[in-house]
């Protein structure tokens, strides 16, 4: 058997196992965020969204749809890699991959595309759930389909970085608690940045999860806060440094090798 | 014949400037049985950690069944199967899931590895366990799991840190039965252990480390013709407490043992003739220790002594 194809049989084996793990504990996994955009949708979205009216030229609850879609994907992308990697650091499975010659892009590939599984159904789901309160129309199902993906990737490889560096289960919550969230809510996902006062609006375009959620809204109501080209490239940028990042890490052994 | 295992001025030096290892040379033969032993912290598992590529080393040449570690990394890891010293499986996996996926990350295709696990699980006495989370063995069927998990992509060089270590009686010799048994079959085995037994009656070829140096490098056999005196333990019917044995060093342990120190060359007669010809009765006789601790030990000291003078 050539390397090439042993590699990839290690790589479909690394995602399987991801896969298998989070379907496993599918009450921990997939039921929290349907029930969390449930409420989202019926607070802010029903409740609230009513009393506002529209947002650049569309009901509020249309215009939140596709941010909290995106936050999902954000979250539970980040969080299935992190707490996995970590988990098999810390039980010290993750020696049963050092010790083959799977290669380091089949590792981060296979983490990263469990996690990028995870915030697909996780998307599903929510998409599903946003039926119910809206009828929701897709203009670009393209800019969706691939905003959808470079964001679970990159959050994913956001996820597998925070599980090399951390140490205890409080490192890989400190992120997605102090960093992750604050970026996600000032990200766009409940108000059009062009609401905000000028500097702000500089303020925020630093925040890459703007473009996330802004190339999401483009595809879903075909409308954006920022340039579509701009927001995919800054997604493809961060994607290339970020995995670069793993790759460097993995190799060298950083958290994994004495 | 190939060298299974050739390791050339190993040295590693952790973070901090503790040197676990200081060059050390060792060779193992293809089709060796081979013991590597060492008191805690002599450097077994950081030499057993560079060869799997889970410690990096310092400087030095590894190379298994002539793979290079540093130019053939992929290569050397397909010769080699690890059993560690810790269960360092995913607790919450099923015993088939842990095997087939530790044979997929070898590049075996599903299929196949799902045979071996047939295989390999019901030689190890595991099939009925096979879709059980591992969490549910006992301490010895979580042993067996990880030596099947090392075996199913068929390694050339079977590496067990301390395979036996806390595995009951029963266990441990059905272990060792299996071991000898693929052994013969062709593969290599290198073996720590603390249990100095199972090295003796598993192995052909034995490796003291200590200190991060390989003290000795030798067979089990010329190990064993270095042993100059053994101490046997004697126990009489009662009433004997006033016997002598002249020409040995003897003690009494308790009212009915002796304890007798026999030079190798002197033999057991002697002691015989002087027990029956004052009327003692033996009821049972044994080694007070295993011969090969005795050599541990003495050699394992006589290392300490000459690295201390040298300093």
């Amino acid at each position: 058997m050539s390397n090439a194809s042993a590699n990839i049989i290690a790589l479909k084996t690394i995602w399987i196992k991801e896969c298998t793990r989070f379907l496993r504990i599918w009450v921990q996994t997939l039921v929290p965020p349907a029930i969390t955009m449930t409420l989202y949708f019926v607070i802010f979205g029903s409740i609230v969204g009513e009393r506002i009216g529209t947002m650049s030229g569309v009901t509020y609850m249309e215009f939140i749809v596709p941010g909290l879609i995106m936050m999902s994907v954000i979250t539970n992308s980040y969080s299935n890699v992190a707490s996995s990697f970590f988990s098999a650091k810390f039980q010290r499975n993750i020696e049963e991959m050092l010790v083959s010659p799977v290669p380091t892009w089949a590792i981060i590939l296979g983490y990263v595309g469990g996690g990028m599984a995870r915030a697909m159904i996780v998307a599903v789901i929510v998409t599903f759930v946003s039926f119910m309160f809206v009828d929701i129309s897709i203009a670009h199902i393209g800019y969706v389909i691939l905003t959808v993906v470079l964001t679970s990737t990159l959050f994913a490889l956001g996820g597998l970085l925070n599980g090399v560096f951390g140490k205890t289960f409080d490192d890989i919550s400190i992120v997605p608690t102090f960093v992750l969230t604050p970026l996600t809510y000032l990200g766009g996902v409940f108000y059009s940045v062009s609401l905000l006062p000028e500097f702000w609006q500089n303020v925020s375009m630093a925040n890459p999860i703007l473009y996330m959620v802004n190339g999401f809204r483009y595809g879903f109501l075909g409308q954006s806060d920022v340039g579509i080209a701009t927001a995919m490239w800054v997604l493809i940028a961060f994607n290339v440094v970020f995995f670069s990042g793993a790759y460097y890490l993995l190799e060298k052994g950083k958290g994994i090798r004495s | 014949m190939t060298n299974a295992l050739e390791i050339k001025g190993l040295r590693k030096v952790y973070k901090g400037g503790f040197e676990a290892l200081k060059g050390i040379d060792l060779t193992v033969q293809e089709g060796d049985f081979y013991a590597l032993l060492g008191p805690n912290g002599a450097g077994k598992s950081t030499t057993i950690g560079v060869i799997s590529s889970l410690v990096n080393k310092t400087e030095g040449k590894v190379t298994v069944f002539g793979y290079d570690l540093d130019t053939q990394l992929a290569d050397l890891k397909r010769q080699i199967g690890l059993v560690p010293q810790e269960f360092n499986f995913n607790q919450f996996e099923t015993v088939r899931q842990i095997v087939v996926n530790q044979a997929g990350y070898y590049g075996v295709p599903r299929k196949l590895a799902h045979q071996r696990s047939e295989k390999y699980l019901k030689q190890l006495g595991l099939w009925d366990k096979r879709d059980q989370p591992a969490r549910a063995l006992s301490g010895g069927m979580k042993r067996r799991l990880m030596i099947a998990r090392a075996l199913l992509h068929e390694p050339k060089l079977l590496i067990l840190d301390e395979p036996t270590a806390g595995v009951d009686i029963e266990l441990r010799r059905s272990m060792w039965d299996y071991l000898t048994q693929i052994n013969k079959e062709g593969i290599t085995i290198i073996l720590t252990t603390h249990y100095l037994e199972e090295a003796e009656m598993l192995c052909r070829n034995i490796g003291i480390i200590d200190a991060g140096r390989i003290v000795e490098n030798t067979s089990i056999k010329k190990l064993l013709t270095q042993l100059s005196r053994e101490t046997f333990i004697l126990d009489l019917a009662e009433g004997h407490k006033d016997i002598s044995i002249d020409g040995f060093d003897s003690r009494w342990s308790d009212d009915n043992t002796l304890e007798v120190d026999v030079e190798k060359d002197a033999g057991l007669n002697n002691v015989f003739e002087q027990l029956s010809g004052q009327g003692a009765k033996v009821l049972s006789m044994r080694n007070k220790a295993n011969r090969l601790e005795e050599l541990f030990v003495h050699m394992v000291e006589n290392g300490r002594k000459q690295e201390e003078s040298s300093q």
